[in-house]
Formats: C-alpha cells, structure tokens, sequence
C-alpha cells in the first residue's frame, strides 16, 4: 500500500502516483516509424440539452481492416466522454489511464473534476505521447461533456502536442473527418434537439465511410454500428444497436430515393 | 548523557493501547448493517464535508472513526493501493481483503515503531456478487484484524452498541430496516439522532460498476420513516 508523508504526497493525480511507484510508461527512445492499427473517424457535436459524440467501428493497419468492432468513442465518466483517432493501442491504454484519473480524483477529493479540468488533464496525457507521436503513434482525441455549473454541453479538439481547442458547435478527428464535419457543417443548427442531433452524426459517418476507406460504415451483416452517445444532464447514455438499425436503415433508403 | 529510565515492553505496549483506545473512545461510532441488497453503512456526523465512510472502489467502501486526518490518510492510501492494482491487473483481482491485510500492515507497523499509535479505527467492507460473499473487516489500531458477519460496529461506546446490533439483526433486512437498525443501535434506548446528524451510504448489489452510492437528504428521510 502506497503510504507518503505530508508534503511529499502525490495529491490527487493518478499519474503522478504512477510515476512515484515506478510504473510510468519507459520513455519511447529510437527512430523511425512503427506500423500500428489505427482508428479513423469521430465527429462530437452540440444540442440544445447536450453534446452527441460518434465514432465507427473500424481500426486499419496500412490498407487491412484489423479491427471491424472497435470502440473509439468511450464514457470518461458519468458527465462526459472521449473519442479517439489515431494509433489504437496507445489512444486505449491513454483513455484507460484518462477514465481512471477522472475516478482517482473524485475518490481521492470527494468532488468532481470540472468539466474544463477534465479537458486539461487530457491534454497533458497527449502531450505526455508526443514522443511516441513522434515515431508515428500519434493519438488524436475529441473530448465532449455537460458542463454542470454552466449547463451546457462542450466540446475539445486536440492536437498532437497536447494542444486544446474548444469548439462551439462541432468538430470531428480522423482520416475520414474532412467528410465528416462537411456533413454536419451543412446540416448544423444550434437548436437541434437530441434526435436530429444524432441523426445528423451518423448521416455525417455515412458519408464519411462512404468516401473515406479507413472509416467504416454500418455493418448490418455482422450488426456492427458507429457507436453514438449523448452527454446531457442526465449522464452519459450510449444509444443501443436497435435504435441505430432504424435510423442507418432510414438513411439508407433516403440514399437510394436520390 | 543520561540514561532512559527502563519500561517494560509490556507497560510500553499498555501504554500506548490506552493512549489510542482514549482518542478513539472520544469520537462518535459508526456502525456497518448488512442488508439484502448489499451493506448499509452509518456513522453519527455533524459535518456534511468531513467524511467518515467513503468508496475506495467499485464494490469496496471505507468507514473510519477516531482522528480525522489519520483515518483520512488510510483511506487515500486504500484508494491508491485499489486504482494501482485495477490499473496493474484487472478491476476484478481488487478486493477487500487484500486492503486490510495492508492496512493491519501500516496500522501494526506504526503503533510498535511510531511514538504515538494511529488513533483510529477502521471498517473495509466489500459487497459480493451474492449475498453470501459479502465481507467486513473491522481493523483496529494495532493492526488487529477482525472478520465480521452481518454487522460491525466501531468507536466509543462499540460493544453497547454492538450488542444492540445483534439483538435486533435479522437475515433479508430491506435498506430502510437496516438504516433503521443502525440508527437505533447508534442512538441507544435513551437518546434520538436527528437526520442531519447522520452520514449514510450503501454498497449496493445491482448500482452498476460502482455500488458505493451515499444516500441524499431525501433519500435518508424516506429510509428512516420506513
């Protein structure tokens, strides 16, 4: 059991406790680029009462699809949620070390971080992987919650060197992102409620993987969908593959009645 | 240079027991109930900031009765010991056990090598997947180790209390008659504790990842009118 004295004690970081045991990841060291599996495409939007955040499913390593069912877009905690592109392995050990920070602190202090300090403690763990960037592991993430005090859903971009931008109405991350943010660009009002607001990400993923090869599309087949949720006042909550189906479906045929 | 006057180690150890059992016996208990959807914890406490029971994982709490900034320090301590083993191995290898064999560790280490012993004492509760498989550790200042069934009970006053605890436990209490319970064993025959004199929080079965939730004003006043 990990036990300081007063004034030699790591607070509230989980990081920090990490690095004073000894267990902080090996510096990356070397040249040259690693070959990984990377994520692709996430776009995180605001509504009225809220944020919606969405990722597909895909991982790619070069031109192979190595992962069909992987979940970029995860709850960080009860009032906000990260998504991820980039090299995979790193961006899932960064939103594992992120989520647990998030609970260390609320156990540790009996409060939660706000909403912005949340922002800010993940943009020290992507700048904290600017080495290992540096070797082509570049993680990219979103993150978008409810702001309690202020009652709004927030949004951040980020950029490799731990960077944090925050946007008003929305932002997307990845390969296919380009696509993506033209979608939502065109369809955007700042008084959306949830449904269109959820509707307008995954047509804004549709189109994505319909253009963007690393980004994948609704895999009715297999059952595989984006992964959508909404932060509100009420919490996180991820929307079920049932619901999906319906409205990839309703999109679907929209397409075909061109 | 003067020569220490000669205590014998018996008298030393004595010593220091009364000094910790005093301290302890000075602040107001706390009592543990199991129920049957999981653990119901409640301690008599003014403060609305300063906590006795706490989460220190997803189905581990902790309650803590005697100095303040000592059992706050073995808790962040828990919390930390918790998160490093989930971050290590998985959320699943974390359990109770373990945690108070550590902390009988620190607590027998400190009240034999330290001046001044902890004056603490301290519950580890883990709800079990079933009912059966819940666990109470009761961890007293010196590093002693107690097992618990059903309930515990610790600071002053604790055996009256205890035993008043086990005349009226009954197995498939639902949480209301739990809190009940604790309550009235706290209070005892001859005195009432108002609501805002009590901290209550549960470690329930059912709660999602984390069971540990602490029961809000309205929630305590509709489990105590039962």
């Amino acid at each position: 059991m990990p036990f300081f004295v007063p004034g030699d004690d790591p607070g509230s970081s989980f990081p920090e406790l990490l690095r004073r045991i000894g267990l902080s990841d090996p510096a990356t060291a070397g040249h040259g680029t690693i070959d990984v599996p990377h994520a692709t495409t996430c776009v995180a939007l605001t509504f009225s009462d809220g944020v919606v955040l969405a990722g597909d499913r895909r991982a790619t390593s070069g031109n192979l699809i190595s992962h069909r069912s992987m979940e970029k877009v995860v709850e960080a905690d009860r009032y906000s949620g990260v998504a991820i592109a980039g090299a995979a392995g790193p961006a899932m050990e960064m939103i594992r070390l992120f989520q647990l920070q998030l609970e260390h602190y609320e156990k540790v202090e009996g409060t939660t971080i706000s909403l912005e300090g949340k922002a800010n403690q993940l943009s020290m763990m992507v700048r904290g992987n600017l080495p290992a960037a540096m070797q082509g592991m570049v993680v990219v993430p979103l993150f978008a919650g409810y702001d309690l005090r202020r009652e709004i859903g927030r949004l951040w971009a980020y950029d490799v060197t731990g960077g944090r931008y925050e946007e008003r109405d929305f932002v997307a991350t990845g390969s296919g992102s380009l696509h993506a943010s033209t979608v939502i660009k065109v369809g955007y009002r700042p008084d959306m409620d949830r449904d269109a607001a959820v509707n307008l990400a995954a047509k804004a993923l549709w189109e994505a993987a319909d253009a963007d090869s690393a980004t994948g599309g609704p895999d009715a087949l297999r059952g595989i969908y984006p992964v959508i949720a909404t932060v509100t006042a009420d919490g996180w909550q991820r929307l079920g593959d049932d619901d999906l189906a319906t409205r990839y479906a309703t999109i679907a045929s929209e397409v075909q009645a061109r | 240079m003067s020569m220490p006057f000669y205590v014998a180690p018996e008298q030393v150890m004595k010593d220091r027991a009364d000094y910790a059992r005093k301290g302890i016996a000075r602040g107001r208990a706390l009592v543990a109930v199991r129920y049957v959807d999981g653990i119901a914890l409640v301690a008599e406490n003014a403060s609305e900031t300063l906590r006795k029971i706490s989460e220190i994982y997803d189905r581990i709490a902790f309650a803590g009765v005697g100095k303040y900034n000592e059992f706050d320090q073995l808790r962040v301590a828990g919390v930390r010991a918790a998160d490093l083993k989930g971050f290590q191995y998985s959320r699943d290898d974390v359990d109770a056990r373990s945690l108070a064999n550590q902390y009988a560790q620190i607590l027998g280490q400190i009240f034999t090598h330290e001046m001044k012993p902890m004056e603490v004492e301290i519950l580890v509760v883990e709800v079990g997947l079933t009912p059966g498989s819940d666990q109470l550790f009761h961890i007293l200042y010196d590093g002693t180790v107690f097992d618990q069934q059903d309930h515990a009970s610790l600071g002053g006053d604790s055996e009256a209390i205890n035993a008043r605890l086990a005349e009226s436990f009954a197995d498939g209490l639902d949480l209301g008659a739990a809190v009940r319970l604790g309550v009235s064993a706290l209070a005892g025959p001859d005195r009432t504790i108002d609501a805002s004199e009590l901290e209550v929080a549960v470690l329930e079965r059912g709660n999602g990842r984390r069971c540990f939730h602490r029961l809000t004003e309205s929630e305590l006043t509709a489990a105590l009118s039962g």
